[in-house]
Parts: structure tokens; sequence; C-alpha cells
């Protein structure tokens, strides 16, 4: 197992520009994971580190060792492409033989290694299948089982999951973070899929048009996201515009409308917000920390009209026009009576729940 | 374990994996392809250029004027005959095969079946044998005009093909395959929504003709015309048999045997450059054109014709076009079996025997022309197999500039005639130099095998290219990704994968090479004649039979080799003819 660091690269294509200047460091180990829309340069990063792109400037490195510019086929990492590249002249044994052979390894060691592998991803007694009488989920599994067999020091996987159904989905994930945990192996994982993102790595990193947004724990990018662009991107999110009216004692005041002020705290805030009283600020609330309020007057109220009421079962998710202001809300269904269009609504937005994005 | 080794590995090592990781190195590795290119392409033509440029060691346009000089107009006539013999070509093909593309998909009637089958026989015949046995069936001494003459008990053959009329409808026979292809793709394509969306507008079946039908198959029509065109130009068979010396190809020839070198070049350059711009207009044209059918997957209807009457016609119309499309071969078959310089007045052959079929693989003079064409077209199609695949790697893998121009230059030799190849390498091997290792090549065996090679270089290259360009990018990446090194991934993976093409390409090149005759005829030795130039010979000393038996010998491997390569990649390989 290795670790992965990116010094510094940027790659560009002739003038276009692929990806500018992305600084990481991946722990041996970790499971890693790009994620960002499409065309933000998410496989581009991927595919220098595997090799097939040298990066236009910055360096990197397998634990101690440069590895800018050395070829493919010499850094030993196991990748799983997005349409599995399978090769279709083979069998699935061959397909999973095929980085032994390379190797040279005996035939006896290939034979028991592939059976191994085989066991692991749940394909025994496949091994003499050709590739196209494979369902996608086991296509899938092969094109893992062929990266995982060479025992890589790296694993990359660019966006495994995309091809497959959703129930699929769900438990092919699985699948590979148990693998990942139970070989320990150094994982990149790409994808766009935010859910996907969270519920699998240890670290994110989010990217757009090139450029690296924010890198952290999933609860890092979600809780406190640094800019309005990962706000949106990860969850949902409600992204409310004020002027800074007060600043005091630790708290923020700001003006979202002619009558509504809210208070946030100012410990609450990304990195790069500087609130200063006069001035512009975002604010970002997450909509199932917004709570309906029925007791007395106070603090960060809103009062409005529901325009949707979606009930599903476990949550009743609202969007209330309060003013100028649109807000979302999932309450949990406590068994209280669901409020339908038209209906008046009163919403509380806790203190701590409010995060200045600046 | 395996980045332990890495870790140690010298430096020197790391050095040399720094510069072939440099984005130049990959210049260097192609460079051998354009070497090749220049070496017996580019060179050659060159060579022919500065021969029709040069009297006496100096550089004078004296060839030139001569060419075009107005009391000498032999030349002019030449060019003339071969222009309009040309475009009377597009024109007769045209009729036949978009006629015959749109009798055969859009209507049912008896027979239909076969005829479609029937409508690509010749593509199987090899140009010269084609001639050959149109001559037996239709010239002033064929079959069927001195039939008709017995019949009806006339004075004279009533008709009989020769001259100008024999090579048009010889042309129109050989090359309304052409247009008939790529009409009745175009015409399969067509959505019938569109015909039934514009007669809901209103539209006549005439308008409908006119403003959808016709301009959706405008690009096939004039790509084929295009195509059909310089095909005539090149066309060289046809009239040598007919005798018609007023054309390019036939003044190219005559002045080489006379030995007016000078003059060969001459017009040989002036037909070069008549190819090349067509070559070109061809490149652009098929850029530049734009009509797309968006809707996927549609059959069209066929009308059934149910009137008792046209049923009747349409049968005898299907019979009468398969006699046509059947008699050159059924008639080379049966000449096949008639005894040598036995037929001369008769209308058919008196007498027959198997003798010459025997003859074909146990008597050694008989034998050694086939056994020539197979070593010399076997050759020359391995070289075409390397080449072909190298240049199609290099046009769909790799990331280099000056893709065009590698295109046009593999496409180049395909589109010059095979009389001014011949020419062109003439020019360049009658004395040593570097690219034929300090040889004389003009007499030796090679000079064939090379002859070969570059008229038809494309074959494969065209083949291999279309299979690659289906072939998913990342698996190749994948093979590098588990430790392949280029040359394993390529060995293990991309050539088993490419291989259907390959194969498909080889096999239409090994044909292809085995009826070549245009180029040669002017470049064979004695010693290496090959089975066409055999065939023509044979023709000449009245040896009838041995001669339509080695064409009956071509023919089956071309039946063979085309349903191979049909049944190896589908329609892909079709794309290079
Ligand atoms: N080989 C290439 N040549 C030119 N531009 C490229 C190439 N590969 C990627 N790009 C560009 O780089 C950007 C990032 O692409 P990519 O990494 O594939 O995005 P993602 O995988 O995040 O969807 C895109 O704008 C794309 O057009
Ligand atoms: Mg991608």
């Amino acid at each position: 197992m290795s670790s992965v660091t990116l010094d510094h690269v940027t790659k560009r294509f002739g003038t276009a520009k692929g990806v500018e200047d992305v600084h990481i460091q991946i722990r041996s180990g970790e499971f890693f994971t790009f994620l960002g829309p499409s065309g933000c340069g998410k496989t581009t990063t991927l595919r220098m580190i595997a090799g097939f792109y040298f990066p236009t400037e910055g360096r990197i490195r397998f634990g101690e060792n440069d590895v800018t510019t050395l070829p493919p086929n010499m850094r030993n990492t196991g990748m799983v492409f997005q349409n599995y590249a399978l090769f279709p002249h083979m069998t699935v044994f061959e397909n999973i033989a095929f980085g032994l052979q390379v190797r040279k390894l005996s035939k006896s060691e290939i034979k028991e290694r592939v059976e191994r592998i085989q066991r692991l991803v749940h394909l025994e007694g496949y091994g003499e299948r050709r590739i196209d009488q494979l369902s996608g989920g086991q296509q899938q599994r092969v094109a893992l089982a062929r990266a995982l067999v060479i025992e890589p020091q790296i694993l990359l996987l660019d966006e495994p999951l995309s091809n497959l159904d959703a129930k699929l989905r769900e438990e092919t994930r699985f699948e590979i973070k148990r693998l990942q945990v139970e070989l320990g192996i150094t994982t990149i994982y790409v994808t766009h899929d935010q859910a996907e993102a969270m519920a699998m790595s240890d670290r994110v990193m989010v990217m757009q048009g090139g450029q690296v947004q924010q890198i952290g724990t999933p609860s890092e990018i979600y809780h406190q996201p640094v800019n309005r662009f990962v706000a949106s991107f990860i969850g949902e999110t409600n992204l409310l515009e004020g002027t800074v009216t007060r600043i005091e004692g630790g708290e923020v005041d700001v003006r979202l409308s002619p009558d509504v002020v809210v208070t946030g705290l100012a410990k609450n805030a990304s990195p790069a917000c500087q609130p200063r009283v006069g001035e512009k600020l975002t604010l970002s609330v997450r909509p199932e920390l917004v709570k309906e309020w029925e007791g007395e007057e106070t603090e960060n109220l809103l009062r409005g009209r529901i325009l949707l009421s979606e009930f599903t079962g476990a949550c009743v998710n609202y969007i209330t026009q309060a003013g100028p202001i649109q807000l979302r809300s999932m309450l949990i269904n406590l068994g209280r009576s669901v409020k339908q269009r038209g209906d008046e609504i009163t919403l509380l937005l806790p203190k701590e729940s409010i995060y200045l994005i600046g | 374990m395996k980045a332990e080794l890495h870790k140690q590995s010298p430096a020197p090592a790391r050095r040399r994996l720094a510069l072939m990781s440099s984005p130049s190195f990959i210049y260097v590795l192609v460079s051998p392809l354009y070497v090749i290119l220049l070496a017996y392409v580019i060179y050659p033509l060159y060579e022919t250029f500065l021969a029709s440029m040069k009297i006496e060691e100096k550089f004078s346009f004296a060839n030139y004027a001569r060419f075009f000089s107005l009391e000498h107009t032999a030349n002019l006539e030449a060019l003339w005959t071969s222009l309009y013999i040309s475009v009377l070509s597009v024109i007769t093909c045209g009729i036949v095969g978009v006629t015959m593309a749109f009798l055969l998909e859009r209507y049912e009637f008896p027979g239909r079946r076969i005829l479609s089958v029937l409508a690509l026989v010749p593509m199987a015949l090899p140009p010269l044998i084609g001639v050959l046995s149109f001559t037996f069936l239709y010239g002033e001494s064929g079959i069927i005009p001195r039939a008709l003459k017995e019949l009806f008990q006339l004075e004279q053959v009533p008709f009989s093909l020769k001259g100008v009329g024999g090579v048009l409808v010889v042309h129109t026979f050989t090359m309304y395959t052409y247009f008939y292809m790529t009409a009745s793709a175009a015409i399969k394509g067509l959505d019938p929504s569109l015909e039934e969306a514009a007669a809901s507008l209103g539209a006549s079946r005439f308008t409908i003709w006119r403003r959808v039908i016709l301009p959706m198959l405008t690009p096939a029509m004039v790509a084929s015309s295009l195509l059909v065109f310089m095909i005539a130009m090149a066309s060289y068979t046809a009239p040598l048999i007919f005798g018609i010396d007023r054309t390019m190809t036939m003044q190219i020839y005559l002045s080489r045997t006379n030995g007016d070198l000078d003059m060969a070049a001459t017009q040989s350059t002036i037909l070069s450059v008549v190819s090349i711009l067509f070559l070109l207009l061809m490149r652009w044209y098929q850029g530049a054109r734009n009509y797309q059918n968006l809707s996927k997957g549609i059959s069209v209807h066929r009308t059934e014709i149910t009137s008792k009457l046209g049923k009747y016609v349409s049968m005898v119309l299907s019979f009468i076009g398969t006699i046509v499309l059947m008699l050159p071969i059924l008639v080379l078959v049966l000449i096949s079996f008639s005894v040598n310089s036995t037929w001369t007045i008769q209308v058919l052959p008196p007498e027959y025997t198997v003798q010459h079929y025997i003859d074909l693989f146990t008597d050694s003079k008989t034998w050694r022309p086939i056994a020539n064409s197979l070593q010399l077209s076997a050759i020359a199609t391995i070289g075409i197999i390397i080449f072909g695949v190298a240049a199609a790697y290099v046009m769909v893998r790799l990331p280099i500039r000056g893709k065009t121009l590698l295109d046009v230059l593999i496409m180049l030799p395909w589109a010059l005639p095979g009389t001014v190849v011949a020419i062109n390498l003439i020019a360049a091997f009658s004395q040593p130099n570097v690219f034929s290792f300090g040889q004389v090549l003009i007499g030796s065996f090679w000079i064939i095998p090379l002859a070969y090679f570059v008229r038809h270089l494309p074959l494969v290259f065209r083949s291999t290219s279309a299979t690659l360009m289906q072939m998913d990018g990342s698996v190749e990446e994948a093979a590098r990704n588990l430790g392949a090194s280029w040359w394993y991934s390529f060995r293990r993976v991309v050539f088993p994968m490419a291989f259907g093409g390959v194969l498909a390409g080889a096999l239409l090149a090994f044909v292809q090479c085995i009826g070549e005759f245009v180029a040669s005829i002017l470049i064979f030795t004695p010693s290496t004649t090959p089975l066409s130039v055999a065939i023509f010979q044979r023709m000449y000393n009245f040896e009838f039979g041995t001669a339509c038996a080695y064409g009956v010998l071509q023919i089956i491997v071309i039946i063979i080799v085309l349903f191979l390569s049909q049944k190896l990649a589908g329609d892909k390989a079709n794309t290079a003819v």
C-alpha cells in the first residue's frame, strides 16, 4: 500500500484547461474520492495518477517514489474503467489472469490467485464464460477482480457504478467498500454522485471547472462548506442572501428582507468568511435543520404560506414562501397533521444551524 | 514487490524512460511510415515528373509542348477520348446502378432475391477477365452475334461490341456496382415517414421525388460519380482489348513500349494531376456532405407488384437480368473446357476437354504463372499488412499532428492509375538508389511485389482503422494499467481484437494482387510472369481454353475470399474498395 502525493499538479490540453493546481496528499489505506459535476477534471486527474496523461506542471509521488513520467505499465496501479474495458476476446479467467501473465507468474500460482480473487468477488465457476455472456454487475466484478488480483499499490475507480441499475449500484457500493476495508488498499474513487461519495469515503475532494474547491471528510464538506458551490452541490440547502446589520458577542445579525433579520453564530463560518457590518453575506441552512414553530414569539422566525407540500412517510417536505424568501424544510413526521398548499406556517432557523458562507 | 524493483531501477533507465515519454518521441516512432511513403509513392512520382521536365539534362517544357501540340494531336485526342469516355461511363453506370437499386430496394417481384445477389457479380471479375468474357460473348466473333446470324440466316453479324461503344458497355457492366451499392445503402436509409410526411403535406408523387428523394440521394450519387470517373480514367484493359489507342492509359503504354520514356513520363504526370485532383475533390466532398438521416432502424417497405401484366413483365425482366449477369461467368466456364485453337468460325467451341484444369496443377509450364502470382501476391500482402496495421494504429490511436497528410499519402497510390504507378516505379528504380538499397529493381523479381504493394496499400489500412475505431480505447489502457508493455498489449489485446478487420483487408488485397494486370503488363519479367499477364499471352496465342481456365480459377478464389471477408468484417471491408 502506498500514499499518493499530487504536488501542485496542472494539466492543460493545448490551450484548453484540464485541471489547475491540484495539491493533495492521500494517506496509505485511505478511501479518497474525487467528486464534482461532469467535465470538472476528475478523470483527467485520475488518469495522471494512472500514467495515461503526464502533468503539464507539478509532480506525482507514490510514497517516496516520483512517478510523474513513469509509463502506466510500470506503476502497479489497478484501474477500473467506467465502461469496464474488459478484453472481449478473452474469457473471465483470461481477463483476470492477464496482469499476472504480464508479471510472468507460474501457471499454478496464476490459477490459485485468480481463483482466490474469484471467490472474493463471488464469481466462482464463471472462469470459462465469455465476457458478453455476463450481466452488467458481473462484468463490473470481473473488472474489479482484474484490477485487484495484481495486488496494486493503489486502486483507481472511475465512476464504476454509473453503468449499473439503481439496486445493483447500492449492492456494488457495499461490495467495493467491503473489499477496500478488507484489503486495506489505498483507493481513489471518482464519482459525480455526492450521496455515493458521502457514503463511502474517508475524505472527499470537491472539484469544479478544473479547480479544487474543498478537501475534507464527508462531515466537514457537508457541515462546513467553503463556498456556495460546495454547499449546494453536497446535499440540499437553502442559500439565503442578506446584509450584515450587527456583529456583537459572537453573534451576527443578517437582514434577509425589510422585515426579516436572522441571527447566526460567528464561529459557524467558512474559513474565508469575514462578515462586516453593512456588507453582503450568504447563509446556508440545511432543510432538515429547519423547525416548525408553534410556541411564542422568538428570534429567527419566518412566517409564510406553503407553496408545495410533499409527504414522504418519514418526513414532510415543505417549500414555504415568506415574503421574498423561499425556504425548503424537511420535518420529521411526528404524527401531526400534514399542512397543505396555501396553509400558513411559522418556521424557526435555529442559531446554531445557520452557516455563514461569505 | 514490484514497487521495490522500481525503486532500485538505475538512473540511465530512468533517463531513457523520460526520453521515450517526451512528446516528440512519437514522431520518431511513426517516421518509418513516412519514409516508406516517401520512398515508394512520392519519390517515384517526383522522378517521373523530373523525367518529363528534363531533356538531355536540361530543364525544358518541350515534352509538354509536344503533348499539347496542335500539329500532332494524338495526345490531345487521347486526353479528350479519356475524358469523354469517363463522363459517358459515369452517366451509363449511374442510370443502370440507380435504377437497379430502386427496383431491387423498393419493389417486391418474383426473382428479386436472386437478382440482388447477382447484382454484385461484376465485382468478382478481375478487369482483364471481364473484358475477355465480353469479347467472347458480344465481340465480332462472339457467341451471341454469331448465334443470331445463324438463327436468322444473315449475311453479317447483326451487332457486335467494338470501339468506344465496346469500352462503354464493359465499363457499365463492371462499374455500375459502385452506384448500385451506394444508392441501395442510401435508399435503405431513407425513412419512409419522410415521404409520408411530404404526401400528407399535399406533395404529389413527382414533387416527392424531386424535392425529397433525389436531394437525399445526391451525396451518394456525387461520391459514386467521382469514383467512377476516376476508375474510368484509369481504365486500361478495356481500351487495350477493344483497340482504342487514343486514351491516356494506352498512350502511356505505347510510349513506354516504343521506348519514348520522356513522353510516357509526361503523359503519366498529366494523368496523375487529374487523378490527384479527383482524389482531393472526393475527400473534400466527403467531408462536406451533410445529409444524415436522423431516424434509425426503419426498413423500407417494398411495394409489391400485384397486377398480372406487371408480374409477367417483371418476371421476364428479372430472367433477362439474371442471364446477362451470369453469362460472362458461364461463358468463361464453357470456354475453359474447349480444346485450344479449335474454336474458329463456329458459334460455340466444337471440342471439349478437362485437360486445361489438369494442366493447371500438373503441367509445370502452366502451373508456373499461378505459383508466381501466389508468391508475388503473398509477399506484397505481407508488406501491405505490416504497413496497413501500423498506419491504422497511428491514425486511430496516436495523438500526432499531420494525420490528414498521412491519410492523403496513403490514398494517393490508390487514386493513381496502375499504368502511372508502373511508369513511376520505372522512372525511380531503373537505376540504383538508397530506397532500392543500391539495386536496380526494374527487371528484378522485386519490382512486381513492390508495385502490388503500392497499388493496394490502403486496403488493410482502411479495414483495420474501421475496426480500431469501433474498439474502445480504454481496453488498451486497461492492459497497460495491468502492467503490459506497449508491445505486449498490442500483441495480446489490440491485434487480436482488430484481427477480423486485418484479415478482411488482407484477403481483399491478396485477390486484388492476384488479379492485377495493368501495372504487371508494363513491368513483368519473363521469369516472374504473373497469372494475369499469362492469361493475356495465352489469349494472343489462341489458347482460349487455358486462358479461361486461369480466369475461372481466379474467379473461384475471389468469390471465396469476398465471402470470407464479408463474414469477417461485415460491410467494413467494402469501404476500402
Ligand atoms: N484528451 C483531452 N483533450 C482535450 N481536452 C480534454 C481531454 N481530456 C479531457 N479534456 C477536457 O478536460 C476537462 C475535464 O475532463 P474530464 O477530466 O474528463 O472530466 P470529468 O471526468 O470530471 O467529467 C473537460 O473540459 C474536457 O473537455
Ligand atoms: Mg470522467
